[in-house]
């Protein structure tokens, strides 16, 4: 994993942020550092403090959950266009499942404690961001839920 | 009317009910509980061809009947193409059907898939599990005529990927710079380096132009509604959206009631249903 001054990637040109409040952009670049990652790469692992928001602007994520019977579990992708992480948004903001890069992956990684005080100061632009990031947890909601219905092996 | 759909499929010539004897030249498993059979007539005589997204009524001497899509080539009249998974002590005679082995045929069934209304347009094809094999005779037609379509966006989800069928084939499908074939799983082991997600969540990111588009869904009936529903909300229109919907078949020729879906008869009727005509009874329970 390498990290560097915010040089290219902006805020601003990620699916996630779009039309966004200028505020709001200004505030989340200030705040944002690129992290590159290499396939294999270790991005987040469960029980780690969540102190960082990714934005994955090229490559791809494994989501993995472990159990005893299969310690290397994926169950869901992310590529670019598409964010990683809410547990920095939920008490008692610990990663609650491992991340690994499965390919080389460039991020924008927000420090997520200073974001969350941002949010906070600014409740208006604090809705429309979970405004935003709330169709995604409920989209994810709904893929476990079809997930464990098992629909292909019916 | 405009569409083949629309025309009701001719009856069969032979005898409705008779099944002609056929011989199995070939049987490929696929995965642990499926595979491919392709079927050669026996002494002859042959069913009519079947048109993509129409089914046979494939029969096991002795044991009984189960309805088949066609999954092969269908312009290729000398041979039946069937994938067929063990799901009960009908389709698991088939599966192990060997080389030699005789079986009866009867069909083809249904209204298939209307590809004449996918002609000048972009195409959509979504397909869950075992859903691809309906749909693979129409991805067929299409690369065989490429000219007359659109972008081509082929979006596939398995649950694992030893459940993926076809694989070779899918992987010649997504090194072509003419479609896209996009492919996801459930779950995966360190071995998978594709997506992994439910399918209906690589629909933000497929190419099409909404208005322009035609959609073809096969799969789990939660995975076709979902699919429907999210591929409308990107503005394809309903009437564009077309399902094949999967009902425990019996007589395969409007009798029995047992494949009875709302109004219509699904061996009948469909098993390509309009989005549009059938949305309200995705949602019905018991249907």
């Amino acid at each position: 994993m390498s990290e560097s001054a915010p040089a290219g990637l902006r805020v601003g040109d990620h699916a996630f942020f779009e039309g966004l409040d200028a505020q709001l952009l200004r505030e989340a670049q200030r705040l944002a550092s690129e992290r590159h990652f290499n396939a294999g790469d270790w991005i987040v692992r469960d029980g780690d403090p969540a102190t960082a928001f990714f934005l994955v602007f090229h490559g791809k994520v494994a989501l993995e959950v472990a159990t005893a019977e299969k310690p290397h579990l994926t169950i869901q992708t992310v590529g670019p266009g598409e964010v990683l992480g809410w547990s920095w948004l939920v008490p008692p903001y610990l990663w609650r499942l491992d991340a690994r890069a499965l390919k080389p992956t460039q991020t924008l990684a927000l420090d997520a404690v200073a974001f969350r005080k941002v949010l906070g100061a600014h409740p208006a632009q604090g809705f429309e961001f979970l405004e935003r990031l709330l169709p995604i947890v409920a989209q994810r909601l709904e893929n476990t839920q079809i997930q464990l219905l098992d629909i292909h092996g019916l | 009317m405009a569409s083949e759909h629309f025309a009701r499929p001719a009856p069969p010539a032979q005898v409705p009910m008779a099944p002609v004897p056929y011989e199995v030249r070939s049987q490929t498993a696929e995965t642990d509980d499926t595979a491919t059979l392709v079927l050669a007539p026996a002494d002859g005589t042959h069913v009519p061809p079947a048109r993509p997204g129409q089914f046979n009524m494939v029969y096991v001497f002795g044991v009984g009947e189960a309805a088949i899509s066609l999954s092969g080539d269908a312009s290729d009249s000398t041979v039946i193409v069937h994938t067929v998974r063990a799901a009960g002590r009908i389709t698991e005679a088939i599966v192990r059907a060997s080389a030699g082995q005789a079986l009866g045929v009867r069909g083809p069934y249904g209204r298939g898939w209307p590809m004449d209304l996918a002609r000048g347009k972009d195409v959509v094809l979504m397909a869950g599990g075992l859903g691809l094999p309906p749909l693979r005779p129409v991805l067929y037609e299409m690369l065989r005529h490429r000219e007359q379509y659109g972008r081509i966006e082929v979006m596939l989800g398995a649950r694992t990927p030893k459940d993926l069928v076809y694989y070779p084939e899918i992987q010649s499908w997504r090194h072509r710079a003419d479609l896209r074939f996009q492919v996801t799983v459930d779950a995966a082991g360190r071995d998978w380096y594709g997506d992994v997600g439910l399918v209906t969540a690589r629909i933000p990111d497929a190419r099409f132009e909404p208005a322009n588009t035609v959609a073809f869904l096969c799969g789990p009936e939660i995975m076709m509604k979902n699919s429907a529903r999210d591929l409308e909300a990107r503005g394809v229109p309903a009437t564009a959206i077309w399902l094949s919907m999967e009902r425990n078949m019996k007589c395969a020729v409007a009798l029995c009631g047992h494949c009875q879906y709302g109004p219509d008869f699904v061996c009948r009727d469909g098993p390509v249903f309009r989005y549009r005509e059938i949305r309200d009874r995705l949602s019905c329970r018991e249907v």
